[in-house]
C-alpha cells in the first residue's frame, strides 16, 4: 500500500491562495470553512529577518490523534495509501478530533460531521494529482509516494533540506515544507 | 466576490484558537466525576453490608447517581454536531478511544446503578410498587451478591472516574492535557464532590462525620495531583511550560487560582477538618464550595487545555 505525502517548496510558494480557492471548488467547501489554507511566519529581527509562506492542511499523520480519539472509527486511515479520512455518516460530531489536531485542521461540516482535506483521495484513486497540486501556478507541491524508493517526492525530500510542522506533538506530519 | 478568497486561516472555529467545546463537555465530566464518585461510596457501603441500616446512605445515592448520569448524558447529547447518529457509537469498539471505553463503561454503569438501588430502595418507592419491594427482599436475601454488586460499583466508579479525566489526557494536540495524571486528578475531584454531597444529605451522623473525612482525604489527594501536574508542566518541554503559563499569570489564573484552588479546595479543607476536630458545626457551606470547586476545575481545564498548543511557547515563531 502507498503511502501519500507532500512536499512544498517554500521558496516557490508567493501565498496566492489557488490552492485554496481549487480545493473550495474541487469539494465544495462551504463559505466561510477552508480545508487548506496559507501561513505567514515570520522570525528574527529587522534586517535580519526570515518569511516563510506555507500553503497548509491536515498532514495525514503516520500517528494520527484524530483516529485515535474517534470514538465511532468515522476517522480512520484508509486502505488507498494511508491517507486519514473521515466516513460522514459513522461521525457523530463529538469534536474530539478537532480538540485532538495539533495543526487545527478540522472543522465542523454545516450537516454535522468532522471534515477536512481528503488529499482529494477521489482523484488520487484515479491516478490524479489532487486539486491544490495540479492548479499550483508555480509548481511549489509534489505529491507522491513516501514509501517509493523511485517516486519524485522521495527524490526531493532526499536532495533538499526542509522541516515538517510541530513536529514535537509525535503525530509524524507528513506534509514536508522545502527550505 | 465573496471574502472568502481573502482567508489565510482555515476556520472561524481555530482562529486564534481551537474553541470547539463550551459548557457541555465540563458540565458532562463534572457530572460524570460526580457519579463517579457516588459509586464508590455506595459500593463501599454494599461490600460493608451496611445497606442493612434503613438510614444508610446506599438507598439515596445511587437514585441520585441515575439522575445526574443522565443529565450529563443529556449535556453530551446536546454538544454532538450530529446528533442522530449517536448509535454509531455503540456499533463498534474502539480500544484507542477513552470515549468509546466512556460509552461502554456507561453501559454497565446503568445496570449496576439501577441494581444497587434495589438492595435498599427509599421506603416510598417500596411501598408504591410490590415489584421494587420484592427485588429488594431478593437482593437482601443475598449478601455474596450485594457484595459483589458493591465490588462492581467500586470498581466501575473508579473506571468512570477516570475516564473523564484521560479522556482529554488522549487528545494530543493540547498541552495542558498531555498527562495521564489528569485520570486521577479527576477522579479525586468526582470523588471529593460525592463525599461533600453525601455529606450534606446524609441522615446517619456516624456517616455525616465518615463523608467529611473521606472528603478530606480526597481533597488533599486533589492538591498534590495538582501539584504534581503542575510540576511537569514546568519541567517539559516549550509548550507544555506555555500552558502551565496560563495558570501562572496567564488568562486562566485568576478561576484557577480563587475557584478552583482557593474556594473549591484550601478554603473547604480548612473548615471541614476544624468540623472534624468538633471545633464547629458542621454546615453545608463547605460541601457547596468543594462542589462548586469540582464543576470549576472541569470548566478550567476545558477551556485552558483548548487555548493551550503546540505552537506556543516555541522562540522565534510567530504565527500570523
Ligand atoms: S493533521 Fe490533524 S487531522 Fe490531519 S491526520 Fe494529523 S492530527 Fe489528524
Ligand atoms: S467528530 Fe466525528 S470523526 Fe471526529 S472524533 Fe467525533 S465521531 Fe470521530
Amino acid at each position: 500500500m502507498a503511502r501519500y505525502g507532500m512536499a512544498i517548496d517554500t521558496r516557490k510558494c508567493v501565498g496566492c491562495m489557488d490552492c485554496v480557492v481549487a480545493c473550495k471548488t474541487e469539494n465544495g467547501v462551504p463559505e466561510g470553512l477552508n480545508r487548506d489554507w496559507i501561513a505567514y511566519e515570520s522570525a528574527g529581527k529587522f534586517p535580519t529577518i526570515h518569511m516563510e509562506i506555507r500553503s497548509e492542511r491536515c498532514n495525514h499523520c503516520d500517528n494520527p490523534p484524530c483516529v485515535a480519539c474517534c470514538p465511532t472509527g468515522a476517522s480512520h486511515v484508509d486502505d488507498l495509501g494511508h491517507i486519514v479520512l473521515v466516513t460522514h455518516n459513522a461521525c457523530i460530531g463529538c469534536k474530539a478530533c478537532l480538540a485532538s489536531c495539533p495543526y487545527d485542521a478540522r472543522f465542523v461540516h454545516p450537516d454535522g460531521y468532522a471534515d477536512k482535506c481528503t488529499f482529494c483521495a477521489h482523484r488520487v484513486g484515479e491516478g490524479l494529482d489532487p486539486a491544490c497540486v495540479m492548479v499550483c501556478p508555480t509548481r511549489c507541491f509534489t505529491f507522491g509516494d513516501l514509501d517509493d524508493p523511485q517516486s519524485a517526492i522521495t527524490r526531493v525530500l532526499e536532495s533538499r533540506r526542509g522541516h515538517a510542522l510541530l513536529t514535537d506533538a509525535g503525530t509524524g506530519p507528513r506534509i514536508f515544507y522545502l527550505d | 466576490m465573496t471574502p472568502e478568497l481573502f482567508i489565510t486561516r482555515h476556520n472561524e472555529l481555530v482562529d486564534p484558537f481551537v474553541q470547539v467545546w463550551s459548557w457541555q463537555i465540563p458540565v458532562y465530566l463534572f457530572l460524570g466525576g460526580l457519579v463517579a464518585g457516588m459509586m464508590i461510596i455506595t459500593g463501599f457501603s454494599l461490600v460493608k453490608g451496611r445497606y442493612g441500616e434503613r438510614s444508610c446512605i446506599c438507598s439515596a445515592l445511587p437514585g441520585v447517581g441515575l439522575v445526574m448520569l443522565s443529565l450529563g448524558m443529556l449535556a453530551l447529547f446536546l454538544d454532538l454536531e450530529h446528533k442522530w447518529y449517536v448509535w454509531r457509537l455503540y456499533t463498534t469498539f474502539q480500544p484507542s478511544s477513552p470515549m468509546s471505553w466512556g460509552a461502554w463503561i456507561l453501559v454497565l454503569v446503568y445496570p449496576v446503578l439501577i441494581a444497587s438501588w434495589l438492595v435498599r430502595p427509599p421506603a416510598l418507592l417500596e411501598d408504591l410498587s410490590q415489584t421494587v419491594e420484592r427485588a429488594s427482599a431478593w437482593l437482601q436475601a443475598r449478601p455474596q451478591a450485594v457484595r459483589a454488586m458493591g465490588a462492581a460499583s467500586l470498581g466501575l466508579g473508579v473506571a468512570l472516574g477516570i475516564y473523564t479525566g484521560i479522556l482529554l489526557s488522549s487528545l494530543g494536540a493540547r498541552p495542558l492535557w498531555s498527562s495521564g495524571i489528569l485520570g486521577p486528578l479527576f477522579l479525586a475531584s468526582g470523588l471529593s464532590a460525592a463525599a461533600a454531597f453525601t455529606h450534606m444529605v446524609a441522615r446517619n451522623e456516624h456517616e455525616r462525620i465518615e463523608m467529611a473525612r473521606l472528603d478530606n482525604v480526597a481533597l488533599t489527594a486533589e492538591l498534590g495531583i495538582l501539584a504534581l501536574l503542575m510540576l511537569g508542566l514546568f519541567s517539559g518541554s516549550a509548550p507544555q511550560m506555555a500552558a502551565a503559563g496560563l495558570f501562572m499569570g496567564g488568562a486562566y489564573t485568576a478561576p484557577f487560582w480563587v475557584f478552583v484552588v482557593a474556594l473549591g479546595i484550601v478554603m473547604p479543607l480548612i473548615i471541614q477538618n476544624l468540623a472534624v476536630a468538633h471545633r464547629i458545626a458542621h454546615t453545608p457551606l463547605a460541601p457547596l464550595m468543594v462542589m462548586t470547586g469540582s464543576l470549576a476545575l472541569r470548566f478550567v481545564f476545558v477551556q485552558a487545555g483548548q487555548m493551550s498548543h503546540w505552537a506556543h511557547g516555541v522562540l522565534g515563531v510567530i504565527r500570523h
